[in-house]
């Protein structure tokens, strides 16, 4: 789906979060919305989810206005920073609680909400855990969690905020190429934001640098880096 | 210079006679301030015997004192539930302005003197008020009847459900529901299937704490109530009654009764938290 950012502002009482910004995102592209805290790139990743609704500005997909959409209605499948996994229920269920809550008329029947959350756990490679309470997994396994429980809703874009930022090095390096192959194999248009610009760069098809509620640059990941367009991106970059 | 078999005291471990000193101060504290109190209440109610205590319990007015009492806690510990998931959610899950002030007004039940309270209402709904005198003419009195009552014991016993939830659900945040709303549930669903299960610990525990003080409230009760025997007189102020006409043992075994409800409901929590250990454990934040 292609996602269409037009001039969104965002003014928490007397704080502006966001300019008027705007942005054009390609359908099926990986898209890192990449700067430090308080740049404004959660804020923006929210307004696309529906959890913050823009001061002004618009916001289109496929060509249609979306900006008073309300969250249920628009499929993001969203995976939150600490992963808010329902802690009172198991695995098999946070995955099926979507397909769950779906209005009797275009909700599966149950041998088929099972066969679908089989199948997400055998995708995120963890086919032994859905009895397990989120509070047995590691921080590895919760995220995985979360990206299967937002692809079970089958969602029409893909929204991630800091998707590694609670985890160690090394598990980082391997969910990075996990959300690569997932986003390939789904091919949904896919959001995350990081503050990390390796992880952005290594893993983004367009990368939207971000300072104080304002966009600096975007471009794919070698353009970044051989031109930066602003002193801000070259000091964030090199850093 | 250290040997295997020394046996080093962790930091925070305390010497051993600082330990039994701490310990006999806390067991004794509570012998003498909680349990005597509770054996003294027991042995006066049954100080000429069973049969004596269970008759003055079956007198009309016990009887009537005792069915007042169940029926305004039914009604009142479900009133305050509501009010108190409602106040909490309104702090917990909005940003707005004078949310500290909110708070405050929350807690006012708890600092303001339950007569006081009680006088407010005699004031607000007594015949004498533009409101009550109404309320009276069409036949629904609220002061020196069961409405009244039931104000003061919502009003004395408010704080308590909000007050257990309100940082258990900052504690938890926003982000369940968030999720559960972008996996398309509708705001009742969330409120059903997420927010309820966190909080159904605090909750239970603040509507326990809610029954135990409704079935106990005396203050605001006195003065709302008329103390008409038989008809406005609860348990607590049966109690009065019966202890002023030097009725000691009526007087003492309903104390007994009223104590004994009280400790059911901290064995009904006991029991319930025994029995779900494992759920307990497995969704409970490290």
């Amino acid at each position: 789906m292609h996602i269409q950012i037009d001039e969104i502002a965002k003014e928490f009482g007397t704080t502006t979060a966001l300019h008027p910004v705007s942005l054009s995102i390609p359908s099926g592209a990986l898209v890192a919305l990449l700067g430090p805290s308080g740049s404004g790139k959660t804020t923006l990743l929210r307004i696309l989810g529906g959890l913050e609704f823009p001061t002004s500005g618009r916001v289109l997909f496929n060509g249609q206005d979306a900006t008073g959409m309300t969250v249920q209605d628009r499929r993001a499948g969203f995976v939150f920073q600490s992963y808010a996994l329902f802690r009172h229920m198991t695995v098999f269920e946070n995955i099926a609680y979507g397909l769950r809550a779906r209005p009797r008329a275009s909700r599966p029947p149950k041998a088929e909400i099972e066969r679908r959350v089989l199948k997400l756990l055998d995708l995120i490679q963890l086919p032994q855990i859905a009895t397990r309470y989120p509070t047995q997994l590691s921080g590895g396994q919760r995220q995985r969690v979360a990206l299967a429980r937002a692809l079970a809703i089958e969602p029409r874009m893909l929204l991630l905020d800091e998707p590694f930022g609670a985890l160690d090095a090394k598990v980082r390096k391997e969910l990075r190429q996990g959300l690569r192959d997932i986003h390939d194999e789904t091919g949904l248009t896919s959001v995350f934001v990081t503050h990390d610009q390796d992880e952005a760069m290594a893993l983004a098809d367009l990368v939207v640098v971000m300072s104080m509620g304002r966009i600096e640059q975007i471009g794919k990941p070698a353009d970044i880096r051989a031109r930066p367009a602003t002193d801000f991106v070259r000091d964030f970059i090199a850093a | 210079m250290s040997d295997a078999t020394h046996a080093f005291r962790r930091a925070t471990e305390e010497s051993p006679l600082a330990r039994w000193a701490l310990i006999a101060v806390a067991v004794g504290g509570l012998l003498l301030l909680v349990g005597a109190p509770l054996v003294a209440v027991f042995a006066e109610a049954l100080s000429r015997g069973w049969a004596a205590a269970v008759e003055s319990l079956a007198s009309r007015d016990a009887q009537a004192a005792i069915r007042l009492t169940l029926l305004i806690t039914a009604i009142a510990v479900p009133l305050n539930a509501v009010f108190g998931i409602a106040a909490a959610w309104f702090i917990t899950k909005f940003d707005f302005r004078g949310k500290a002030f909110l708070i405050t007004l929350i807690d006012l039940p708890f600092s303001v003197s339950p007569v006081v309270a009680g006088l407010c209402i005699v004031l607000l709904f007594g015949a004498n008020s533009a409101i009550g005198g109404w309320l009276v003419a069409s036949g629904y009195p609220i002061v020196f009847a069961v409405p009244g009552i039931v104000l003061a014991t919502v009003f004395v016993t408010f704080p308590f459900v909000a007050r257990e939830l309100i940082p258990v659900m900052i504690e938890q945040g926003r982000a369940e529901e968030e999720a559960a709303l972008t996996l398309g549930a509708s705001g009742w669903r969330v409120f059903r299937t997420v927010t309820l299960p966190n909080i159904r610990w605090a909750l239970l525990y603040g509507t326990l704490l809610c029954t135990a003080r409704a079935m106990g409230e005396f203050g605001a009760v006195a003065v709302v109530s008329g103390k008409i025997r038989g008809q406005t007189a609860t348990m607590p102020i049966t109690i009065e009654m019966f202890y002023n006409e030097y009725l000691s043992v009526a007087a003492f075994s309903m104390a007994a009764l009223l104590t004994g409800f009280a400790l059911l409901t901290l064995l009904l929590k006991t029991a319930l938290e025994l029995r779900h250990a494992d759920a307990l454990s497995a969704t409970r934040r490290h």
